[in-house]
């Protein structure tokens, strides 16, 4: 399915993604990363640990409905795989992001932020991993 | 008032999320599918958002401290391991399959999108597992 190239939507967005990480730092000293937010959410280490990852998350998916809010549609979810997809994706993306300590946004936009080598590694593993494996289901296997 | 702040953080975020696209699975796998029906926009989204995000920790690291907290935690570790490249290529591999990753999954939930909860919950298992493998593993100090 083709998708139309919005590149000053994508770059103001993510202009918005920078801010909040620099904003989260500057505050209250902590990297922006989702996979640090769901894990603390989940297995936490403490009460106050808790409660900053749950107001973080709540502002998270608070964003969609803020758009709902100024442009009158939500954000367009298309989904072109199927279910399976989402199970073996979604399992797959959670052990991955344990054992790496981190994800788009922890080792993509804050480690590189910050020169990080170890994000630089983990950055330049899963792109080349998420490339090969779009290619081989579209156009090896052919889904 | 620290409360309310993290939630406009967040907020802040995922609005950027929705507005960048990275919440599209369509959009994502767009952007891997280079020798298909390639879209370029989430090279976009990667380098508004380092830009600033290096910009604005050059100014907020040279402070001694965060305004709301005694400390900036920082990760440490430098070291570049089997677990770390082993981790970040079935990231990828799952994101491939997915083509959704943990920061645009989560402002999506607000979509209320099935899918987005059926990614969420495989997400949730694939990191409760992973981190039952990683505390097994983990050599526990002999007991006295």
């Amino acid at each position: 399915m083709e998708t139309a190239f919005t590149p000053w939507q994508s770059l103001g967005g993510g202009a918005l993604i920078g801010l909040s990480a620099v904003l989260l730092m500057g505050l209250h000293g902590r990297i922006f990363g989702a996979t640090g937010i769901l894990t603390g959410l989940i297995a936490p280490t403490s009460r106050p640990d808790f409660i900053w990852r749950a107001m973080l998350l709540l502002g998270m998916v608070s964003g969609p409905l803020l758009v709902l809010a100024v442009t009158g549609s939500m954000p367009a979810i298309d989904v072109p795989v199927s279910l399976v997809a989402l199970l073996i994706g979604g399992f797959l993306v959670g052990v991955g992001v344990t054992f790496s300590s981190g994800c788009t946004s922890g080792h993509g936009v804050c480690g590189l932020a910050r020169l990080s080598p170890r994000s630089l590694a983990s950055v330049l593993t899963f792109m080349a991993a998420t490339a090969a494996t779009v290619f081989i289901i579209r156009h090896v296997i052919g889904a | 008032m620290r409360l309310l702040s993290l939630y406009l953080i967040g907020l802040v975020f995922g609005t950027g999320i929705s507005i960048s696209g990275m919440a599209n699975p369509a959009k994502v796998l767009n952007f891997f599918d280079l020798a298909g029906t390639w879209d370029p926009s989430l090279a976009f989204v990667m380098g508004g958002a380092v830009i600033v995000t290096f910009i604005g920790y050059r100014f907020v690291l040279k402070r001694p401290m965060p305004v709301m907290e005694a400390r900036f935690h920082l990760p440490t570790s430098r070291v570049i391991d089997t677990r770390l490249i082993g981790g970040s290529a079935v990231f990828g591999i799952g994101w491939g399959i997915a083509g959704f990753c943990p920061g645009g999954a989560l402002p999506a939930l607000g979509t209320g999108s099935p899918a987005v909860f059926i990614f969420v919950g495989a997400l949730i298992a694939g990191i409760l597992l992973a981190r039952a493998i990683s505390v097994s593993r983990t050599p526990r100090p002999a007991t006295v």
